[in-house]
């Protein structure tokens, strides 16, 4: 059985597709196969982060049509065998996502797969309900604002009680705080919140920070994701994430550029 | 227990809290005892919720006013959540001070409305009984079962969820901006409130709102209320108190 993971946010241009992309990568390259969902219909750009955009022939709308068959439409990934993208529709409806269809795909590719990834649209209608309906584990996608906070902190209310699990009285969904874009000189002369402000509010498993990169730009402009720019920070911080979400134990970095001052802060914590 | 209407759902889940058990009836000797205990822990007992215990004292047949304990435990800091054991006169006490009664659970009331649609399902977790070591004359051990005129909600509410509850409202997580928590009876928020909490919505002007942290965006006893913007700014970040005294909310710091 697949563990499903869902990345979402509420608020958009968060960077939910781009952990989506990082984190399967990520999940993948560490020997698990993988399928990341693009949900985000008629706004389709999970390809183009993965640098398949070009491969696509059929996508998860046809799927759910029976248009194609799921092996059909799922796209290898040119850097790493075991991860598999399935594209978004870029021209039909959003309506054509039901529940149904899109737990029949899942279940079909949990067959297959270790983890599945959905990257989640923005906002909270069908297109987002139904990315996280049947996850296991959330990725809350938050930036350090106010408004990102406040969008999180609405769909964690959502993950809570309009999933499965929560519908069939089963285990809670793992919830866990992804702060990305933090920008530690404008956190510090407080443009921004802090680490600690943010999950004053949220009081989440903190699975990483992401630092504001440039190499996050270059890598989706290549078509590469940015966790296999090992010289990057930002591809850094992913890889912790996915050893973290694996079970590793590793210090926060990127909080302040210092890594020994980081340490010293969240040595202790988890 | 589980009802399977889709438009709400009871989910049951444990809730610990200290029990105090109380073998001798003289209010000033408990008085002290406790404050000594509180001396060695003081992080610990801090505005800690309790269940009160009096088996002991009515075996012996000493008859103590729960109206009385209440009010030293709360003047101590505690947060009388339970009572037990109590004989007909201190369960009625307990009753008007709408304080959980371990008997049999009556059947109905807690009441829980999902956000905005039908479909919502918020858990909700009335407390099963456990039991664990401890010293005397607290004991360490589960929070009975809580009666049915209380709901207890032991996750957070986050922005856009809506709670409701029949009775008493008792709340053990955080409270988000942009959440609403409402009750007939009173509310307890054992954690930070920053979202809206209205107690007495059917007009009971007795009823009291308490929580740990006061941040809230509005809040409301039987309608009459203060937004964030009224709200004095000492009692911000505050454990309070909210009352209502001649048609004014009064809010005080629980010291
Ligand atoms: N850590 C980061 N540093 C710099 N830019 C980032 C970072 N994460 C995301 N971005 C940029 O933010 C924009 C939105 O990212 P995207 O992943 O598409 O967000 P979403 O899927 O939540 O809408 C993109 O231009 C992306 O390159
Ligand atoms: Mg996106």
């Amino acid at each position: 059985m697949a563990r499903i993971i869902v990345v979402t946010s509420g608020k958009g241009g968060v960077g939910k597709t781009t952990t989506s992309a990082a984190i399967a990568m990520g999940l993948a390259k560490k020997g698990h196969k993988t399928a990341v969902i693009d949900f985000d219909v008629g706004l389709r750009n999970l390809d183009l982060i993965l640098g398949c955009e070009r491969r696509v022939v059929y996508d998860f709308i046809n799927v759910i049509n029976g248009e194609a068959s799921i092996n059909q439409a799922l796209i290898r990934d040119k850097n790493c065998n075991l991860l598999y993208i399935l594209p978004a529709s870029q021209t039909r409806d959003k309506d054509a996502l039901t529940q149904e269809g899109v737990g029949k795909v899942l279940e079909e590719l949990s067959k297959e797969f270790a983890y599945i990834v959905c990257d989640s649209p923005a906002g909270i209608e069908k297109g987002a309900n139904l990315a996280l309906y049947f996850a296991d584990d959330a990725f809350v996608v938050t930036n350090p604002e106010i408004s990102s906070v406040r969008d999180s902190d609405r769909m964690l209310g959502i993950l809570s009680s309009k999933s499965r699990r929560a519908e069939r009285n089963e285990e809670p969904i793992k919830e866990y705080l992804l702060l990305t874009r933090y920008d530690s000189d404008r956190v510090r002369s407080g443009e921004m919140l802090s680490l600690d402000d943010v999950q004053e509010i949220l009081s989440l498993d903190l699975l990483g920070i992401i630092p504001e990169s440039k190499s996050v730009l270059s890598a989706s402009n290549a078509g590469i994701p940015v966790i296999l720019d090992e010289k990057s920070e930002a591809g850094q911080a992913y890889t912790d994430v996915v050893a973290r979400y694996l079970g590793e134990k590793r210090p926060h970095r990127f909080i302040d550029g210092k890594q020994g001052f980081l340490r010293r802060l969240f040595g202790g914590r988890k | 227990m589980l009802n399977t209407l889709s438009v709400l759902e009871f989910k049951s889940s444990t809730f610990f809290a200290p029990i105090l058990i109380l073998f001798n009836k003289d209010i000033a000797a408990i008085e002290q005892a406790l404050q000594e205990k509180i001396n060695l822990a003081p992080e610990f007992f801090r505005d800690s919720p309790l269940i009160v215990d009096l088996r002991e004292l009515n075996k012996q047949n000493q008859d103590v006013d729960f109206v009385q304990i209440t009010e030293i435990l709360r003047k101590i800091g505690f947060f009388p959540v339970g009572i037990r054991g109590g004989n007909e006169q201190q369960n009625k006490q307990a009753h008007s001070l709408s304080i959980p009664i371990d008997t049999v659970r009556e059947q109905g009331s807690p009441i829980i409305i999902g956000e905005t649609h039908k479909q919502e399902n918020i858990k909700q977790s009335p407390s099963q009984p456990e039991v664990t070591t401890a010293k005397e004359p607290i004991r360490p051990a589960a929070i009975p079962p809580v009666s049915a005129a209380a709901t207890l909600i032991t996750h957070p509410i986050r922005s856009g969820q809506r709670i409701y509850a029949a009775g008493d409202l008792i709340i053990m997580s955080q409270v988000s901006a942009g959440a609403e928590i409402m009750a007939e009876g009173n509310i307890h928020v054992y954690n930070t409130l920053r979202g809206r909490a209205l107690a007495g919505v059917h007009g009971n002007t007795a009823v009291r709102i308490f929580c740990f942290d006061l941040q809230a965006e509005l809040i409301s006893i039987a309608g009459d209320y203060k937004t964030s913007e009224d709200l004095n700014k000492q009692m911000y970040k505050k454990p309070v108190q909210i009352y209502l005294q001649d048609h004014a909310l009064i809010i005080k710091e629980i010291a």
